[in-house]
C-alpha cells in the first residue's frame, strides 16, 4: 500500500474541493434562476400560480436534501432516465436552492411598506412598472445579505452528494480515510477547507447587512 | 357641475360598517376640510374616492369617471386625482428629481428633458428647487411631505387628496406644508383634505365636513361652521382639538 503524505493528502482534497465549489456555483447559478421565477410566481397576483409555488416550497423545505438527492439520482432512474451522479446533485441542489432563495425574497418584496404601493398606484403606475421602478431595487437591496447568507448553506449541502458517489469534498474525505486510516486528520483537514469557504461568505453576509442598513435608512 | 361627487356611498370592513351613507359634492376649486375623530370613517372615505379602497354600495363620480378599485380604472383616474399621504410614500431610492420625474416620464411619455424642467418648476413651487439631486433620507420631514406634493402636482390633477398630511411632522415643519397648500388653494386647485388644522380648515378652507360614527354629521361654510357648531358631537369634538 502506497504511502500518503500529509501533503497528499490535502493536495487531493484540495483538487476535490474544486468540485465541491463547482456545484455550489451551479447551484446558486441554477437556485437563483428557478428561484427568481418562482419569486415572481408567488408575488404575482394569480391565485393558481400563488399555489403552486407555495406547494412547491412547502415540499422542497419540508424533506431532507438527502432524500431529494436519492429521489434525483435513484427515483430518476428508474423512471429510465440515467442520470450521473454529478447532474443529480446539481438538480437536487437547484430545485432545493430554488425554493428557499423564492423565500427569502418573497420576504423582501414583501416587507416594503404598503405605502410604497399606494404611492405608486395614486401617480398611475400599473404593477410591473411599480416593480420594476419601485419595488424591486429597494427588495433587492434588502436581500443581498441573507441571499449571500444562504449560499453558505448551498456549500455545505454539496456534502450530502457524496452519499450518491459523487467525488467532491467530503466523499474524497471519506476515501482518503479508507486509504490512510487517519480520520482526525483527514477530516480535520475537510473541515478546515469547508471553513475557509463559508467563512468568507458568512462575514460578507454580515458586513453587507451592516452596510445596507445604513443606507436602507433611506425608508 | 361638480368635480367630485359621493352618492349614498357604504362600506364594510367585515361586519364594521364604517361608512354609512355618505353624500358630498365638491366643486372646481373649492377647499373641503374632513375632520371628525379617528374611526370617523374620514380616511377611508378620502381613500375610496380615487379607488384606493373599494366600498360596497352607492356610487362616486371623479371628473366625469365612476371610481372603482378596477387596476385599470385606478390608473385612468389617476390622470385627474392626486393624493399625498400621512407617511409621504417617497421612493428612498430615487432622488427627489427623480421621484418627481417617474410617473410624468412612464405615463405621459414625457420626454426626459421636459420632464425635468416639470420637476424643477414644481420643486419650485414648493418652495425646494435647491434639492433636486438629493435623496429623501436628507430632508426633514416637512420637506419630504412638500416634495410628495410635488410629486403629485407633476401629474397636473385636477384634485389633490391630502390624508393627514401634516399629522407625522414635528410641529414646527407644519406651517410650511400648510403655506404649500393654501398657495395651492389661491391658485384655484381642488383640495379634500383630513386633517386635524382647525386654524388651516377655518382660514384657507372653504367648507367643513364633520364625520361621526361614518355619517356626514355635520357640514357648511367652514367659518359658520367652526364658530357656531349646531350639534353637541361637533362641539365636543371642537373642545377637544382646539
Amino acid at each position: 500500500m502506497s504511502q500518503f503524505t500529509d501533503w497528499d493528502i490535502l493536495r487531493n482534497l484540495l483538487l476535490a474541493a474544486r468540485w465541491t465549489i463547482l456545484l455550489s456555483l451551479l447551484a446558486f447559478a441554477g437556485g437563483s434562476i428557478v428561484g427568481l421565477l418562482l419569486t415572481f410566481m408567488r408575488i404575482s397576483r394569480r391565485k393558481p400560480l400563488i399555489w403552486i409555488t407555495r406547494i412547491y416550497i412547502e415540499i422542497f423545505q419540508g424533506t431532507p436534501l438527502l432524500m431529494q438527492l436519492f429521489i434525483a439520482f435513484f427515483g430518476l432512474g428508474l423512471l429510465g432516465i440515467d442520470v450521473s451522479a454529478w447532474t443529480a446533485a446539481a438538480l437536487a441542489l437547484t430545485l432545493f436552492s430554488s425554493a428557499f432563495l423564492s423565500d427569502i425574497w418573497r420576504g423582501c418584496v414583501e416587507s416594503l411598506p404598503k405605502g410604497q404601493w399606494e404611492a405608486s398606484r395614486c401617480l398611475g403606475l400599473n404593477y410591473l412598472q411599480t416593480m420594476r421602478y419601485v419595488i424591486l431595487p429597494q427588495a433587492l437591496r434588502i436581500a443581498i445579505p441573507p441571499t449571500v447568507g444562504f449560499s453558505v448553506q448551498i456549500v455545505k449541502g454539496t456534502a450530502l452528494a457524496s452519499i450518491i458517489g459523487f467525488v467532491e469534498l467530503t466523499k474524497a474525505g471519506t476515501m482518503l480515510n479508507n486509504a490512510t486510516f487517519e480520520p482526525f486528520k483527514v477530516f480535520a483537514m475537510v473541515a478546515l477547507i469547508y471553513f475557509l469557504l463559508c467563512y468568507p461568505l458568512s462575514r460578507a453576509s454580515q458586513y453587507l447587512e451592516e452596510k445596507l442598513n445604513v443606507a436602507g435608512k433611506r425608508a | 357641475m361638480s368635480l367630485v361627487s359621493v352618492r349614498d356611498v357604504h362600506k364594510y370592513f367585515g361586519d364594521l360598517h364604517v361608512l354609512k351613507g355618505i353624500d358630498l359634492d365638491v366643486k372646481a376649486g373649492e377647499v373641503v376640510s374632513i375632520i371628525g375623530r379617528s374611526g370617523s370613517g374620514k380616511s377611508t372615505l378620502l381613500r375610496c374616492m380615487n379607488g384606493l379602497e373599494s366600498y360596497d354600495q352607492g356610487a362616486i363620480i371623479l371628473d366625469g369617471m365612476e371610481v372603482s378599485t378596477d387596476e385599470f380604472q385606478v390608473r385612468k383616474l389617476s390622470q385627474s386625482v392626486g393624493m399625498v399621504f400621512q407617511s409621504f410614500n417617497l421612493f428612498p431610492h430615487l432622488t427627489v428629481g427623480e421621484n418627481i420625474m417617474l410617473a410624468p416620464t412612464l405615463i405621459k411619455k414625457t420626454n426626459k428633458a421636459e420632464a425635468k424642467k416639470l420637476a424643477q418648476e414644481v420643486l419650485e413651487k414648493v418652495g425646494l428647487g435647491d434639492k433636486f439631486g438629493q435623496y429623501p433620507e436628507k430632508l426633514s420631514g416637512g420637506q419630504q411631505q412638500r416634495v410628495a406634493i410635488a410629486r403629485s402636482l407633476a401629474m397636473k390633477p385636477k384634485v389633490l387628496l391630502c390624508d393627514e398630511i401634516t399629522s407625522a411632522l414635528d410641529p414646527e415643519l407644519v406651517g410650511d406644508v400648510l403655506k404649500v397648500l393654501e398657495q395651492l388653494a389661491a391658485e384655484g386647485m381642488t383640495l379634500i383634505l383630513v386633517t386635524h388644522e382647525m386654524n388651516f380648515a377655518r382660514d384657507v378652507g372653504d367648507r367643513v365636513v364633520f364625520m361621526h360614527q361614518g355619517k356626514v354629521h355635520e357640514t357648511g361654510d367652514a367659518k359658520t361652521v367652526l364658530a357656531d357648531p349646531q350639534t353637541p358631537e361637533l362641539r365636543q369634538f371642537i373642545g377637544a382639538v382646539l
